[in-house]
């Protein structure tokens, strides 16, 4: 019989195995899926996994990783903090819209003028927005006690129809035709979020995402706030002996995983997508919550993991177009991944086992 | 009776009929939190119940065959989120929605070429007299066999929970999963079979929705009356009998929108679609203010288990 | 609009190695016409009839032509994305089908300017080499109205709008007009479901108007849900959208609007394949072929069909135009003298009901 026994320190070997294993186990699962659908699986994983690095166009392609990479990178490694303190916050996608409306008002209400401060303006009111909203839930957790998942996570679909309001009546395009949408940042210079080296997909958003996770490693590791974090997130009461208070905990990790993915909303208003539409949410908040743990709530880890989740949108993209692959068959592969990156972590954690097992302990 | 322009009875009766999928789904996924266990994947397992049971409904000709093929298939799909969180030790959350995205994708795989068929019908089930008795009749008695089902299912899920040992063992694998291991409960075995009835319940619901609610198959037609459930649970800190009430609160206010604009009334829209939610938080923050730990809320929810013997 | 230009000559040196610069006049040995679109092909309704417009390239052009289309694609930066990638993929023609890939559509085609973009149902032509399209919905709304004011017994008619825009209230006001003009007693309720495709929605929509007594709904959403919701009532009729919805005939679908945008595909891929392709801003309608009124059943009687279909003929054939004065707008100020006819410039910014319609359009 087997059975799991847990590790008494994670395994390193397999710490950095196991992403490894689960791209081959996703590869002949995947391969499998396409073959299922009538297309040749290793041109397919080739499209996906090898043409957006270094197949024709590459340098298109590898641009485009950091562009679909930093919002995500951006919001997980804020998100990694509460989890590793133990506070759950699912609610990143209403704090990403919500930061990418304040700073587009804010960005929009100086329209036309040109100004260099308007744009550090614009990126500060976007934390602001992604801040504020995230310290709803985080004063209601400390002042009644109320669960952060579900009120964060109700707080979406509220933000959802405040976009849906603000495309439609208080961020319209003037200019519009009566279409719904906001003005585009591309025709308002003092606001536009550029790349910093042209065509490289580098935009402040993506300065901001590298220059986050490595501060983030830096607190986590080195600093007290960091040691706190952990402390709670693995032995509770511990914390409370050592002084640890749970309510700066809360509004802390909850208030920086705001602000970061308001960040991440003003970057990309402003930025790649350009303008508020009614569809400007396309869940870059849910997936950072599988890219944090797909980095294993590590901010270093999670650059990775961003990185990866990246390349399969945009090499899924490139194999439905030219392939012709129904986006649905991208979406399952998606889909497998992530169930065998969850799946293989157990190996960090656990020892399989023959017979019995000894040692006993419950994890998150 | 007519109160400004609406015809009470009747929109008593299309609230109760637009509220069952997310009643159902609501219903199943608050067994699999009381004990302990928190899936984010509802819309995927609806969705799935949505195509397998159109497809199999049209395929048999039998819209009965299609309902237990949708909660079979629903239940067949939560397997895959018990077996990581329960014996791959996985994380609740991340797994959940990795289960959403996983099943909007294969639903929409598996139900091309079943684009504009109508299902068999499902009737309303004949109560003779009890049709025609003013009020009552339009809104209680003119329904479908499943809008009965899932009321019954409220009473089921209630009975199981508080008045059986099977529920207490439930709710204590929830509470305590050290403690309930220590009385021999077998805790992961016993969330396993929760998961599985919650995937169930929510693929009968997206069943409903695709042979019923939307006599079609189309890509993503749940279109997040997944997450609603969800939000549902909680509004009705974890109880049978809060869940129909939010359901029917929830749904309520789904139909009263068009509804009202339908009798002429200017409404704005997107304050009526963010209200269940502002709702549900206000019910929230009242209901753990107010008596600080019997929010109800399981305390074990979304904590794996893992013990050997 | 550095960043513009500065891309502009980055991308020459990328990839247009693929994109076959030759000079137009000649025309194009081959073409390979792309499609991005918004939804799922299998949604039945909008990207389907854009997709069978591709399709029909293939039955039109033979060899001559090779397609290649991407669904489901997001707004904003994801659009940019695919769209790219096609131009780089040595796509000739990419048209891309919603309106929110308007900004997408532009700003690509700065950086590809020998390859043509065209884009649906949108206003910005910003480079030479982008055009845009769109069907005159409204035409196939004049003709549905008619056969509900006629066909209605209650005298309410229903419509279920999708967003307050232009093209939307452009079909309000066609169907009330021509129900109007065939039935004085006419009333209309207009519920806005804020989507263009959600079943659920749409039948809630569809029922709410059924419960106020209306008796003939008109749909500016996709889904064939309101249609399914008509049938449990015995008497309601509605109409099909998009696409035939053929599987509701004979009722409670007595006739549709079918978007068919093989014609217009099929002539612009032509054109480049002839040679004569020119930018253009092209919004056709029953006379071109783009709209399409689905066959009308014997639900309807044989005197009101010979009603609806001369309609359909006069405006195929120029001699009516929907929207001809007299009309005064909602709040009863004069809009159109007797005989006038409004500009497509007028009806492509319309935002007010016309007279007789109750309610307000959400702000």
């Amino acid at each position: 019989m087997l059975s799991l026994e847990r590790r008494a320190n994670p395994s390193q070997f397999w710490l950095w195995f196991t992403p490894v294993l689960a791209v081959i186990l996703t590869m002949v699962a995947g391969g499998l899926l396409f073959a299922l659908l009538g297309s040749n699986p290793f041109t397919v994983i080739r499209t996906i996994f090898w043409d957006p690095l270094a197949g024709t166009n590459a340098s298109y392609f590898r641009a485009q990783l950091f562009i679909k990479a930093a919002p995500l990178i951006l919001i997980a490694v804020g998100l990694a903090m509460g989890f590793r303190a133990g506070i759950w916050n699912i609610g990143a996608e209403g704090q990403y819209i919500m930061g990418a409306i304040i700073g587009a008002s804010v960005g929009l209400a100086f329209f036309p003028t040109e100004n260099r401060l308007i744009f550090p303006l614009m990126v500060a009111a976007g934390a602001f927005g992604g801040w504020a909203w995230a310290m709803i839930p985080a004063i209601l957790k400390t002042k009644f006690n109320t669960n952060e998942i579900l009120v964060s996570l109700m707080l979406v679909y509220v933000a959802q129809a405040i976009l849906a309001k603000a495309s439609f009546s208080f961020l319209r395009n003037p200019d519009g035709m009566g279409f719904p949408g906001s003005r585009n940042f591309s025709t308002y210079p003092a606001a536009r979020n550029l790349d910093l080296i042209e065509r490289s997909g580098f935009h402040w958003g993506a300065v901001a995402a590298l220059g986050v996770a490595v501060a983030a490693y830096v607190l986590l590791t080195r600093h007290g706030i960091g040691f706190r974090i952990r402390l709670a997130g693995q032995a509770p009461r511990a914390a409370r002996f050592h002084g640890v208070s749970p309510t700066r905990l809360v509004i802390f990790c909850l208030g920086f995983a705001g602000a970061l993915a308001g960040l991440a909303g003003i970057f990309e208003a402003s930025g790649p997508s350009g303008q508020i539409t009614e569809n400007f949410a396309t869940g870059y908040g849910f997936t950072a919550i599988i890219v944090a743990f797909l980095g294993r709530l590590n901010p270093l880890g999670i650059i990775f993991a961003g990185l990866l989740m990246a390349l399969t949108y945009v090499g899924g993209s490139l194999a439905e177009s030219r392939l012709n692959l129904p986006a649905a068959s991208i979406q399952v592969f998606q889909g497998m991944l992530l169930f065998f990156l969850l799946g293989v972590d157990m190996l960090t954690n656990y020892r399989i086992r023959y017979g019995a097992a000894r040692v006993k302990g419950a994890g998150a | 009776m007519i109160v400004g322009g609406l015809d009470i009875a009747i929109l008593l009766a299309s609230l109760m009929v637009g509220a069952v999928p997310i009643l159902l789904a609501a219903l199943g996924e608050t067994v699999v939190e009381r004990s302990g266990v928190l899936n984010l994947g509802v819309e995927g397992m609806m969705i799935i119940g949505a195509v397998t049971g159109f497809i199999a409904a049209v395929t048999l000709e039998n819209a009965v065959a299609g309902f237990i093929a949708g909660a079979l298939c629903g239940a067949a799909f939560s397997l895959i989120f018990a077996a990581l969180t329960q014996v791959f030790q996985a994380n609740q959350v991340a797994t959940g929605l990795a289960l959403t995205l996983f099943g909007i994708g294969v639903s929409s795989l598996a139900g091309q070429g079943y684009n504009g068929i109508k299902p068999p019908v499902t009737g309303a089930v004949p109560l003779g007299l009890l049709r025609d008795i003013p009020f009552l009749g339009p809104m209680l008695f003119r329904h479908d066999w499943v809008v009965y089902f899932s009321l019954f299912m409220v009473f089921a899920t209630w009975f199981v929970l508080n008045r059986t040992r099977a529920g207490l063992i439930i709710r204590a694998v929830g509470e305590n999963h050290e403690a309930a291991h220590a009385l021999g409960y077998k805790v992961n075995r016993i969330r396993l079979l929760c998961i599985l009835f919650g995937g169930a319940m929510a693929g009968m619901g997206g069943a409903y929705v695709s042979l019923v609610r939307v006599p079609q198959w189309t890509d993503n037609m749940t279109n997040g009356v997944g997450w609603i459930a969800l939000a549902i649970v909680v509004f009705a800190s974890w109880r049978p009998g809060r869940v129909l009430f939010g359901a029917w609160l929830f749904g309520g206010l789904m139909v009263l929108g068009p509804n009202l604009q339908a009798a002429g009334y200017a409404i704005p829209v997107e304050y009526l679609s963010m209200a269940p939610y502002v709702i549900t938080i206000i019910v929230l923050v009242i209901m753990s203010s107010g008596r600080g730990r019997s929010l109800g809320a399981p305390a074990s929810l979304g904590q794996n288990f893992h013990a050997s013997r | 609009m550095q960043r513009r230009n500065l891309l502009a000559t980055a991308a020459f040196g990328l990839g247009l190695a693929l994109s076959g610069g030759s000079a137009m006049a000649q025309g194009l040995e081959k073409v390979k016409a792309c499609f991005i679109y918004v939804g799922p092909i299998g949604d039945g309704g909008w990207t389907y009839q854009h997709h069978q417009g591709a399709l029909a390239l293939t039955e039109a052009y033979g060899d001559k032509v090779e397609i290649a289309w991407q669904e489901s694609v997001p707004e904003g930066a994801d659009a940019e994305r695919a769209i790219t990638q096609f131009a780089l993929d040595g796509c000739n023609i990419i048209f891309t089908t919603s309106f929110g890939f308007m900004d997408a559509t532009n700003a690509v085609a700065a950086q590809f300017p020998d390859i043509k973009f065209e884009h649906a149902t949108g206003f910005k032509r910003d480079q030479p080499n982008v055009s845009t399209y769109d069907a005159r919905f409204y035409e196939g709304r004049a003709v549905m109205g008619t056969i509900a004011g006629h066909m209605t017994k209650s005298n309410k008619i229903g419509y279920i709008g999708s967003y307050p825009i232009p093209e939307v209230i452009q079909g309000i006001n066609a169907s009330f007009i021509h129900a109007k003009k065939v039935n004085p007693d006419v009333t209309m309720s207009v519920v806005w479901a804020y989507t263009w495709f959600d079943p659920a929605k749409e039948a809630d929509a569809a029922k709410a108007l059924i419960d106020q007594g209306v008796d003939v709904i008109l749909q500016h959403t996709d889904s064939t849900a309101p249609l399914a919701e008509a049938q449990k009532v015995e008497g309601v009729i509605g109409f099909g959208q998009a696409s035939d919805m053929a599987a509701y005939k004979p009722s409670p679908r007595v006739s549709a609007i079918i978007d068919n945008w093989a014609p217009y595909y099929v002539k612009r891929v032509g054109a480049l394949l002839d040679g004569t392709y020119e930018q253009s801003a092209a919004w056709e309608g029953i006379a071109g072929g783009e709209v399409e009124i689905g066959e009308i059943t014997d639900a309807v009687p044989a005197d009101v069909k010979a009603a609806a279909e001369k309609m359909r003929d006069d405006i195929a054939a120029g001699t009516y135009h929907p929207f001809t004065g007299p009309l005064n707008k909602q709040d009863g100020s004069a809009w159109l003298a007797e005989g006038e006819v409004a500009d497509d410039g007028a009806l492509a910014t319309m935002n007010f009901y016309v007279e007789g319609i109750t309610g307000e359009i959400p702000k």
